[in-house]
């Protein structure tokens, strides 16, 4: 595919703005740039077909399955898009009046009231702009908290080995030492070696319940008592929240604060990266430590980001929730861990299981033994999964399994597209054993083949240059 | 009530029966029973499509959309090509996820790689990443990636947005790093007092051009002292200035960073946002978040791929200073859009006029009696001017459908587009002198 730039023609251009009909006003002589910047020049023609190519050349959800663990890549429903998309909403500016806005306080207020419950929280801010953002924020409550009451020796953030590789980092970026405590082989936490850290240094857990690997901690309620009887607070990571909202809450697990992933759990699109949003929840004695926007609501308290957060994203979120309601909630989260059961016990007997018992919403395939038989490696896998029209799922990751390959279907999948996906998996679980090649140099009908990505972090290319 | 999920209760049974179950509560049989929910959750029933539609809707209604907007400080009100609107709204770019999987992603990782190159181009710098939250954060990013072992500092001026201060204040207060704010003099970065500041432990001095105030900082001047101070630059500049302002690169910036939002996205009550992140080759490594990179497929295309991982919070875990892992792709989209739609003759064409205007409105608003400018020197598309009942005066302009000025420390901040017409403008003014000398 050509760039947007290869296809710019001098002096072409589209007619967007009328002739200013004020005198005209210029910059300063030092203040000018040197020289325009070179943007592409196209008509909308050529726009419209350029950005049409390139979707074509991306794999959506609407596509077709997109069983990325982890991830949570529902079906994202259009009615979501539509209300964001009202003008009562779009055309709003976040410093107008208190008079002019009652509508987005109402869509921010009722989403907080919805997801405290499904949170099993007393408050809840929706300033965080993703995952990894309500995390910091998260922990910055928890650092709040402890400096609050003069607590100083706090410096540690306890979190498993299974966890997501941002937890540690997000620790870090609150200026806490990062213990890691190996996780139990079924990646629950190992309890002796929890009560080997725990101390009067402990800062506070971060937890993902269900964990990394899909299961569900049975020894949460301990878990909590036993970080909170040694003066820590609890986090709870909330990726996995779909597997459990409305049928167990986190607040009830004894989690004192939440991050919850809009784009993840309440449907809200991933746009290729973004723009997310996030809701961080927490119980009222962190309440007073939630973040605001100093030009919105005055200062004094913490901030992560600009004004209110992705208003925008809560929007859909709040279409999401009124759409289920509770009902839907609940039946949503049953449906994504029957559908994850169903389909890992479709798989079973070609690729194996990490742990060979009921699973949450999403499950991890071991290939070691596999590709110690056949030499194909999960890589492998997911990349002939590309031929066949199925996103591969998340590769190499909980860490504390090799030749990873975890698969999280999602409630919005029908049964079909379950007994297809497993057809495809002992389809391939078979050509390896036959025809180990091609599938290691698999995607053959894909756009591209495999990129070299070693060149790309070597040699880095990061923007066209004219030639 | 409401459901997207498609399986029928019969094929429910079905699959529970083929994983051996006969009901749901057997697949929580690791939930404890004392944590079970056995009530259904304290909110409303689900509802139709038609019924939250209505619902949703009334609340948008419950707003008040003003059709002229003399409002800035953060979130600016330019006009939106149609075509801006429809190509981020097509359901592949819509519903994908990052672009692990590049041989089914190039379609997102091309843009991507697009935007950074337009990124580049407006701001003169090296390298741009995927993009951030916004532009606070990318401010907060910048500071971060500015520290090392022996220079944690960071500088920020008081002429800065107030989210921006709050937010990088935040940020180090994560790290347990000190933040200083540099203090304003006649609405800018006072450059003596920045001297003061600059020690020997200073990372990094943050400035937004133009300012909080809408005023044109002396740029190189004050990268000149961080420089020469040992510490880095970093330029927080508005994107439409951009296509007529001295560049970041130009004025010595090592880090530009910004709010994208005006390159095409609506104002909608504070976000989704962009935050713009570019450096210099020299700093590529440091510079968090994803980075698209150029390369070749086993066949020897032309291929794109997440480049430099390397740098990343799934590699480096503990060890990260950045925990971000997403970006604001389809922002980033939107922007890439925009910025083609206006090619650069339009994106100059909505800085100028965006100025002309303002400096119209400024022209008009002091020539009544009692109003002046607070500031002097040279600004851009926002204003800060003294006047008396200024809230009664607000107060006037919104029973007229006009979102007038923000009321700020000593004054009201003004700020005008290119969307406002000059009887737009006339008529703002119209309605302040009337209030104003009555």
């Amino acid at each position: 595919m050509k760039l947007i730039f290869e296809k710019s023609v001098p002096g072409r251009k589209m007619t967007l703005l009328p002739a200013c009909d004020v005198e005209t006003v210029e910059l300063p002589a030092g203040l000018r740039r040197a020289s325009a910047p070179a943007l592409p020049e196209l008509s909308e023609t050529d726009l419209s077909r350029h950005y049409t190519e390139l979707n074509q050349h991306v794999h959506g959800v609407n596509c077709g399955f997109y069983p990325l663990g982890s991830c949570t890549m529902k079906y994202n429903p259009r009615i979501d898009e539509e209300m964001a998309a009202l003008p009562g909403f779009t055309g709003i500016h976040p410093l107008a009046p208190a008079s002019a806005t009652e509508g987005c306080r109402e869509v921010l207020d009722t989403a907080k009231q919805y997801l405290c419950e499904v949170f099993g929280m007393d408050a809840c801010t929706f300033q965080p702009a993703a995952g990894a953002h309500g995390e910091f924020t998260g922990v910055l409550l928890i650092k709040q908290y402890h400096l609050s009451r003069g607590d100083t020796k706090r410096t540690k953030i306890i979190v498993p080995d299974s966890a997501h590789g941002t937890n540690p980092a997000t620790a870090h970026m609150c200026g806490y030492d990062v213990v890691n405590i190996p996780s139990a082989p079924d990646g629950c936490v190992d309890l002796e070696a929890l009560k080997a850290v725990l101390g009067d240094d402990t800062a506070g857990l971060m937890l993902t319940n269900p964990n990394t690997v899909g299961i569900f901690d049975e020894n949460i309620l301990e878990i909590t008592r036993l970080v909170h009887e040694a003066g820590g607070l609890c986090y709870y990571d909330g990726a996995n929240l779909n597997a459990v909202m409305g049928v167990v809450r986190p607040g009830d697990m004894g989690f004192d604060c939440i991050h919850s992933n809009l784009h993840k759990t309440f449907a809200t699109p991933h746009g290729g990266g973004g723009p997310g949003a996030c809701a961080v929840g927490c119980k009222a004695h962190l309440a007073q430590f939630l973040p605001q926007s100093a030009l919105m609501d005055g200062e004094g308290h913490i901030q992560v980001r600009s004004f209110a957060g992705n208003f925008l994203v809560v929007v859909r979120a709040l279409t999401y929730l009124m759409t289920l309601g509770r009902e839907g909630i609940p039946e949503a989260a049953q449906n994504a861990v029957l559908n994850a059961n169903y389909l890992m016990q479709k798989i079973k007997g070609t690729f194996a299981p990490a742990f060979d018992r009921i699973c949450m919403h999403e499950f991890v395939l071991d290939l070691s033994e596999f590709k110690k038989q056949t030499g194909v490696s999960a890589l492998d896998v997911a990349k002939t999964l590309i031929d066949y029209g199925m996103h591969p799922p998340t590769m190499y990751f909980p860490l504390i399994v090799h030749e990873a390959l975890m698969l999280e279907p999602t409630e919005t999948e029908s049964r079909e597209t379950l007994d297809w996906a497993a057809d495809v998996f002992r389809q391939l679980f078979d050509l390896a054993h036959q025809d180990p090649a091609y599938m290691h140099s698999a995607p053959h009908n894909a756009q591209i083949g495999r990129p070299d990505e070693v060149r790309a972090t070597r040699t880095p290319v990061v923007r066209w240059v004219k030639a | 009530m409401g459901s997207y999920v498609p399986s029928t209760p019969a094929e429910r049974q079905e699959m529970l029966k083929a994983i051996g179950l006969s009901d749901y509560r057997q697949l929580y049989r690791d939930v404890p029973e004392s944590m079970y929910l056995e009530h259904p959750l304290d909110i409303p029933a689900g509802m139709s499509e038609m019924e939250v539609g209505r619902a949703v809707s009334a609340m948008a209604a419950k707003n008040r959309v003003f059709p002229v907007i003399l409002r800035g400080a953060g979130a600016y009100d330019h006009y939106i090509p149609s075509i801006v609107k429809y190509i981020p709204a097509k359901e592949e770019f819509l519903t994908a996820y990052t672009p692990y999987q590049a041989e089914i992603s190039q379609g997102i990782l091309q843009s991507i790689f697009e935007y950074q190159t337009m990124i580049c181009e407006l701001t003169g710098m090296d390298v741009s990443n995927a993009s951030v939250y916004d532009g606070a954060t990318a401010a907060a990013e910048a500071a971060a990636m500015c520290r090392d072992r022996k220079r944690r500092v960071t500088l920020i001026s008081a002429a800065a947005h107030p989210d921006t201060i709050n937010t990088v204040r935040t940020y180090c207060f994560g790290t347990n790093d000190e933040l200083r704010v540099v203090p304003a003099k006649d609405g800018k970065t006072d450059l003596e007092a920045l001297k003061q500041l600059l020690t020997d432990d200073v990372a990094s001095v943050y400035i937004q051009q133009p300012n909080f105030n809408g005023l044109f900082e002396d740029a190189e001047a004050i990268g000149q002292a961080a420089h020469a101070a040992g510490a880095m630059f970093v330029m927080g500049c508005n994107p439409i200035a951009l296509a007529i302002m001295k560049t970041p690169a130009a004025c010595g910036a090592d880090v530009a960073v910004g709010e994208a939002q005006p390159l095409g996205m609506p104002i909608s009550y504070g976000g989704p946002y962009l935050g713009y992140m570019a450096t210099t080759t020299k700093y590529m490594r440091k510079l968090p978040g994803r980075i698209v990179g150029q390369t070749v497929d086993d066949k020897g295309n032309r291929a794109y791929v997440l480049a430099l991982q390397a740098r990343e919070q799934h590699i480096r875990r503990e060890k990260a200073s950045s925990n971000i892992c997403s970006n604001e792709a389809l922002c980033a989209l939107t922007a890439s859009v925009y910025m083609a739609a206006m090619g650069p003759g339009g994106m100059a064409e909505a800085a100028t006029q965006s100025m002309s205007k303002a400096h119209y409105l400024a022209k008009g608003l002091c020539s009544i009696p009692g109003i002046s400018m607070k500031y002097d020197g040279a600004y851009f598309h926002e204003f800060v001017v003294e006047m008396p009942r200024a809230d009664e005066a607000l107060q006037a302009l919104e029973d007229a459908g006009i979102l007038g000025g923000l009321p700020v420390e000593g004054g009201v901040l003004w700020c005008a587009t290119e969307k406002v017409s000059k009887a737009d403008l006339d008529r703002a003014i119209a309605i302040v002198k009337e209030v104003c000398t009555k």
